[in-house]
C-alpha cells in the first residue's frame, strides 16, 4: 500500500568527519501519510542502491519505537521534526503535506561531531554518566528493595527525570549547544530518591565537570532543550541542577 | 553427548551448594584474567559491570553508539520476582513452577529454579542503582500482573520498565568504564570468534566507523547479544538485532538450542502497508485491563472492516470475548502463544476487524468505567456517578496506567485509544531459542558463553511475559560471575595471548575476505530485498502455525535465496568506511543460514509444544500437543557445512515437577 505524497527533501551529505558536506535534493514519490520519517528514508536508500548512482543516506536509527534514543535528525530546524514530545521513528508522513519541502541535518555541535551524512558520534554523554551518573553499589550488597519506602511523589518525579533517552536533542535545540538538561535529568533522578543522596555533592560537581570538559555550552535559560525534548524532560530539573551544583560546592548538606 | 553440567542434590540447595563450592579465582589472579563481554543489554551490561567489580579486566562491545541503546530499553511491561510483597501466595518454587509449565515443559529444571532463586536479588540489585520502579502510597514497590500467572509479581515503571532497568545497569558499566576496569568499544561489530587449541580466546570486531578490523584478546568471552527475531524481517525487534555474533560462534563449534522456538506476542500494532520497517509492540501489561474481542456475527465483522459499523456500537451480547470464553480460568491473561494463536484462529475465520482481517480489538472502555471510573467516584464520595463521570475518572487512572503505550499507540496508527478499542495482532517478539549452554552458560566451546536472550535455556518452548528482563539480569547480576570461576580458576596460568597469532590473523582474513566478497558481488537488489523475502517465507511457514509440507518448501526455498543473496545482492560503498549496508548484507547473510536451520528444526519435532505449533499434532480443541514420549529433548544443532548439521539431544529431566497438558482453562 504505497501512497500518493511527494515529498521533496535537502539532505545533509558528508562523506566523513573530515570532508565538507552541502545540502543536496531528493524527491521521493508515493509517500503513504502511515509510513513513519524513516521509513520514507529506507525507500529513498531503497532506490539510491538500486540505481547506483549515490550512495545512500547514513543515518542513526535502531528501535524504531521512541525509546532508544538512537534516532536524530534535525528536520526543517527542529530536532525530531515539527511534532511535541515525539523521536524522529516515531515522526508520521501523515504530518505532512503533499509537496512540502523538507530540510533533513544532523545534529549540530562542537561535542557531537559528524560521522557521516546524518550520523554523529555522541560518547560525550557516555563519558558524563561515567564521571558520576550512577550510584557506587557493588552487585550483592543490595538490601530487601521494601525496607527503604520512597514517598510516591518523589519516586515518580524521579521516575519523569529518568525518561531521558539520551538522544541529545536537547544539546541540538540549544543555541550555545549546552547539555544541561542531559545532565540535570540524571542528576535530578538521583538527588530526589534517598540511595543517591550519599554521593549527590561528588555527582554533580563531577558532572557538570565533565560536561564542560567535553565542549558543551553554557546554559542561558531559554528553555529550547526542554520545548524540543522528545521525552517533554522539564526545565525545572536544571533549576535543581543549579541548586545542587552550588549547594555543593558550598559543601553544604541539604535536607 | 551434551553434558548439561547440573549439580548434583534436591533442586532447592543446587544453587546455594553449588555458588559455596565453585571454584574461586583470588583477587590479585582476576587483575590478570580478562573477558571480552559483546552486547551491552540487560545480560551484557550487568555482567560486565559485575565482573569488573570483582576485579577482572573486561572488554565490553556493543554496535550501537551507545551501550546505553541495546533493544532490553524497549521492554516495556515489567519484571518478575517471587517476592510475594502481595501476600497473594507467591513463592520461588510457584514462579519456578509457572515458568516450567508456562514453556511447555521444555525447559531445564534446574536453570528455571536458579532464575526464581535469584529474581527477588534482582529487584533488591535494581532499586539499589537508583531504578525508579512504581510505588504505592505507602511509598513500597507496586505490582501487577501478567499472563500465564495468578499472582501478582510483576515489577514495573510504568511502561518503561525495561529502559529504566537498562539504564540502571549502564550506569554500572559506565562507573567501571570511569574507573578504568571496563573499555568501551562502541560502535564495533563482532565478526568472527576466535578459537585456539579448542577454546575461545578472543574475537574479530570491526569499527563501523573506520571500518578497520580489530583482534581482541580475551580468557573467556560472553554472548550477550539477544534473539534472532528479525529472521522474520518484521518483528518487534530493533532494526540493529541480529544473529550474526550468535551465528559466528555456532560455525565455529557452538551448538544452536532449538532454534525454532520463537514467540509470537498477541499484542502488537497490525501491519499497516508495504513500507513498514518493523512492527511495534503494546505491551502484555495492557491485557491487565484491556479485554479481547471481535464480533460475533461474521457480517458485523465485515461490515467494521468496510467502516460501515462503529466498534462502539456493537452491543455487548453481540461481541465475542473469545479468551474469557475458552480460557475462563485465565481469561485474559492466558500466555502468549495461547493467545496469539486464538487471535490467528479467529481472523482465519472470517472475523478479523480491520482492512486486512488481521486484528482484532483490545478495549479498555469497560475497566475504564466500571472498574477504575467506580473506584475514583467512591474515593470522592460520589454515589451516582453518570456515565460521563466514570468515564473521566476512569481516564486518568488508565493514562497514569499505560499513558506513554496509549501516546505511542495513537503516533503509530493516528487514532485516538481512549476513545476507540486498541486494534492488534500478534507479530514475531522474542526467541527461546539460542545458543545451548551449560548450567555454568557455557556453550560447547570452552571458554565461551551465551547469556540472556541469546542463550536457549530457561523458557522451553514459550517464554511468560516479564520474565526476559528478569533472565537477563539473572544471568548477568548473579550466576555468570559464581560460574564463570569454574572455568577461569583453571586459566590463570595461562598468559595472554598475542593477537598476532595465526589463529588471529586467520580470522581476521576470513573476515576480510567475506567483507569484500559481499562488496564484489555488485548485483542488481538491494540487501532489504532479500531480508523481505526470507522474512515473509519463514512467518508464512515457520510462524505461528507449521506444517510438513509447508517447512520442506521452505527449506528449498531459503537454499535458493542464499545462492541468489550471493549473486545478485548489491552493497555500496566499501568496507574503509561507515557503511550500514555492508553491515547490513552480513547480518542477512546470516539470517539466510539460520532461517533454514529453524525450518528444518521445526520440520525435526514432531509435536506440537508452546510457541512451536505444528498443525499435525494438535488436540481436538485445538490446542498444542507434544509428545514426551519422543521429543522431551533439547534439540542442540552441530554446524557441519553450510546447509548441513547434526542433531544431538539433550534429555530433559522432570523430577519436581509433574509433567501435564498445560491447560488454562
Amino acid at each position: 500500500m504505497s501512497g500518493n505524497m511527494n515529498i521533496n527533501l535537502k539532505v545533509w551529505r558528508q562523506k566523513n568527519g573530515k570532508s565538507q558536506g552541502k545540502l543536496v535534493d531528493y524527491k521521493v514519490e508515493g509517500v503513504s501519510p502511515d509510513m513513519s520519517f524513516l521509513e520514507m528514508f529506507d525507500v529513498l536508500n531503497d532506490r539510491l542502491v538500486s540505481e547506483g548512482k549515490d550512495e545512500p543516506i547514513a543515518f542513526d536509527h535502531d528501535c524504531r519505537e521512541g525509546i532508544c534514543g538512537m534516532c536524530s535528525m534535525y528536520i526543517n530546524g527542529r530536532p525530531h521534526g515539527p511534532n511535541q514530545g515525539v523521536t524522529t521513528c516515531q515522526l508520521h508522513m501523515r504530518s505532512f503535506k503533499d509537496g512540502d519541502t523538507i530540510v533533513v541535518e544532523p545534529w549540530r555541535a562542537a561535542a557531537f561531531p559528524v560521522i557521516k551524512d546524518l550520523a554523529v558520534n555522541r560518547s560525550a554523554f557516555d563519558r558524563i554518566i561515567a564521571s558520576g551518573g550512577f550510584i557506587s553499589v557493588n552487585t550483592g550488597n543490595a538490601q530487601d528493595a521494601n525496607s527503604l519506602p520512597i514517598a510516591k511523589d518523589n519516586a515518580d518525579e524521579a521516575f519523569a527525570a529518568a525518561a531521558c533517552i539520551g538522544c541529545g536533542a536537547c544539546v541540538a535545540a540549544c543555541k550555545n549547544s549546552s547539555a544541561m538538561l542531559f545532565v540535570s535529568a540524571k542528576v535530578s533522578q538521583l538527588a530526589l530518591l534517598p540511595q543517591g543522596d550519599p554521593e549527590r555533592n561528588t555527582r554533580v560537581l563531577n558532572m557538570v565537570a565533565q560536561m564542560d570538559t567535553e565542549g558543551f555550552g553554557a546554559c542561558t535559560n531559554t528553555g529550547a532543550c526542554s520545548a524540543e525534548c522528545p521525552k517533554e524532560i522539564s526545565l525545572t530539573n536544571i533549576a535543581r541542577l543549579n541548586r545542587e551544583y552550588f549547594a555543593a560546592q558550598l559543601g553544604s548538606d541539604r535536607s | 553427548m551434551l553434558d548439561s553440567k547440573i549439580p548434583q542434590g534436591p533442586i532447592e540447595s543446587k544453587w546455594t551448594k553449588y555458588k559455596s563450592t565453585v571454584p574461586l579465582v583470588n583477587p590479585a589472579n582476576k587483575r590478570s584474567l580478562e573477558i571480552i563481554v559483546v552486547g551491552t543489554g540487560l545480560a551484557g551490561a550487568s555482567a560486565a559491570a559485575t565482573l569488573a567489580e570483582l576485579g577482572y579486566k573486561v572488554k565490553s562491545f556493543c554496535f550501537q553508539d551507545s551501550p546505553r541503546r541495546a533493544h532490553s530499553i524497549a521492554a516495556q511491561g515489567g519484571i518478575n520476582a517471587a517476592k510475594n510483597y502481595q501476600n497473594d501466595g507467591d513463592s520461588v518454587y510457584r514462579l519456578f513452577y509457572d515458568t516450567i509449565k508456562g514453556g511447555d515443559y521444555r525447559a531445564r529444571e534446574a536453570n528455571v529454579h536458579r532464575l526464581a532463586e535469584v529474581s527477588g536479588n534482582i529487584i533488591d540489585q535494581s532499586v539499589a542503582s537508583g531504578v525508579p520502579f512504581a510505588r504505592e502510597y505507602g511509598g513500597l514497590l507496586s505490582n501487577r500482573s501478567f499472563g500465564g500467572t495468578q499472582v501478582q509479581r510483576t515489577f514495573y515503571a510504568a511502561g518503561q520498565t525495561g529502559q529504566q532497568l537498562l539504564l540502571g545497569a549502564y550506569s554500572g558499566l559506565q562507573r567501571q568504564v570511569g574507573l578504568g576496569n571496563v573499555r568501551l568499544y562502541s560502535r564495533h561489530e563482532m565478526l568472527d570468534v576466535v578459537n585456539i587449541d579448542g577454546k575461545c580466546r578472543g574475537i574479530i570486531a570491526r569499527d563501523l566507523v573506520s571500518g578497520k578490523l580489530e583482534r581482541h584478546f580475551g580468557h573467556a568471552v560472553l554472548l550477550c547479544t539477544g534473539g534472532y527475531g528479525n529472521v522474520f524481517f518484521l518483528s518487534t525487534n530493533a532494526m540493529g538485532s541480529n544473529v550474526t555474533a550468535a551465528w559466528k560462534a555456532h560455525k565455529k563449534g557452538a551448538f544452536f538450542g532449538n532454534p525454532c522456538y520463537t514467540q509470537i506476542h498477541p499484542t502488537c500494532i497490525p501491519v499497516s502497508g508495504d513500507h513498514q520497517s518493523k512492527l511495534t509492540l503494546m505491551s502484555e501489561s495492557l491485557r491487565n485491563d484491556g479485554r479481547i474481542w471481535v464480533p460475533k456475527r461474521k457480517e458485523d465483522a465485515a461490515a467494521i472492516r468496510e467502516g460501515k459499523l462503529n466498534p462502539n456500537d456493537l452491543k455487548e451480547e453481540d461481541r465475542d470475548y473469545y479468551l474469557e470464553r475458552r480460557y475462563p480460568a485465565f481469561g485474559n491473561l492466558v500466555p502468549r502463544d495461547v493467545a496469539s494463536r486464538a487471535a490467528k484462529e479467529r481472523c482465519d475465520a472470517g472475523f478479523g476487524v480491520n482492512k486486512t482481517g488481521e486484528a482484532v480489538y483490545l478495549d479498555f472502555a469497560f475497566n475504564m468505567k466500571y472498574k477504575y471510573g467506580k473506584q475514583v467516584a467512591t474515593l470522592k464520595h460520589i454515589t451516582d456517578p453518570t456515565e460521563e463521570q466514570l468515564t473521566a475518572f476512569g481516564h486518568e487512572v488508565i493514562k497514569e496506567k499505560y499513558g506513554n503505550l496509549f501516546d505511542m499507540y495513537k503516533q503509530i496508527t493516528g487514532v485516538d485509544p481512549y476513545k476507540n478499542p486498541m486494534m492488534i495482532y500478534p507479530a514475531v517478539h522474542y526467541t527461546m531459542g539460542g545458543l545451548w549452554v551449560d548450567y555454568n552458560l557455557m556453550t560447547t566451546v570452552p571458554g565461551l558463553y551465551a547469556l540472556g536472550e541469546a542463550n536457549f535455556s530457561d523458557h522451553g518452548a514459550n517464554r511468560l511475559g516479564a520474565s526476559a528482563l528478569m533472565q537477563g539480569l539473572a544471568d548477568g547480576y548473579f550466576v555468570i560471575p559464581y560460574t564463570i570461576g569454574a572455568y577461569l580458576a583453571n586459566e590463570i596460568s595461562v598468559k595472554p595471548i598475542s593477537t598476532d597469532h595465526e589463529a588471529f590473523v586467520k580470522a581476521e582474513n576470513e573476515v576480510s575476505d567475506r567483507l569484500n566478497k559481499l562488496l564484489a558481488i555488485k548485483g542488481t537488489k538491494p540487501v532489504d530485498y532479500f531480508h523481505k523475502r526470507l522474512g515473509k517465507i519463514m512467518w508464512d511457514k515457520c510462524g505461528m502455525a507449521r506444517n510438513v509440507e509447508g517447512l520442506t518448501w521452505a527449506i528449498s526455498e531459503i537454499q535458493k535465496i542464499r545462492e541468489e543473496f550471493w549473486k545478485d545482492v548489491r552493497v555500496p560503498g566499501d568496507a574503509n568506511e561507515f557503511n550500514p549496508e555492508l553491515e547490513k548484507a552480513g547480518r542477512v547473510a546470516d539470517f539466510i543460514e539460520l532461517g533454514e536451520l529453524m525450518c528444518k528444526d521445526a520440520l525435526e519435532r514432531n509435536e506440537s509444544c508452546g510457541g512451536h505449533f505444528r498443525e499435525d499434532y494438535q488436540t481436538e480443541e485445538g490446542e498444542a500437543l507434544r509428545d514426551d514420549e519422543n521429543f522431551k529433548h533439547v534439540a542442540a544443532w552441530q554446524f557441519n557445512e553450510v546447509g548441513n548439521w547434526t542433531l544431538n539431544k539433550e534429555d530433559l529431566v522432570y523430577e519436581n515437577i509433574k509433567i501435564a497438558q498445560r491447560s488454562y482453562k
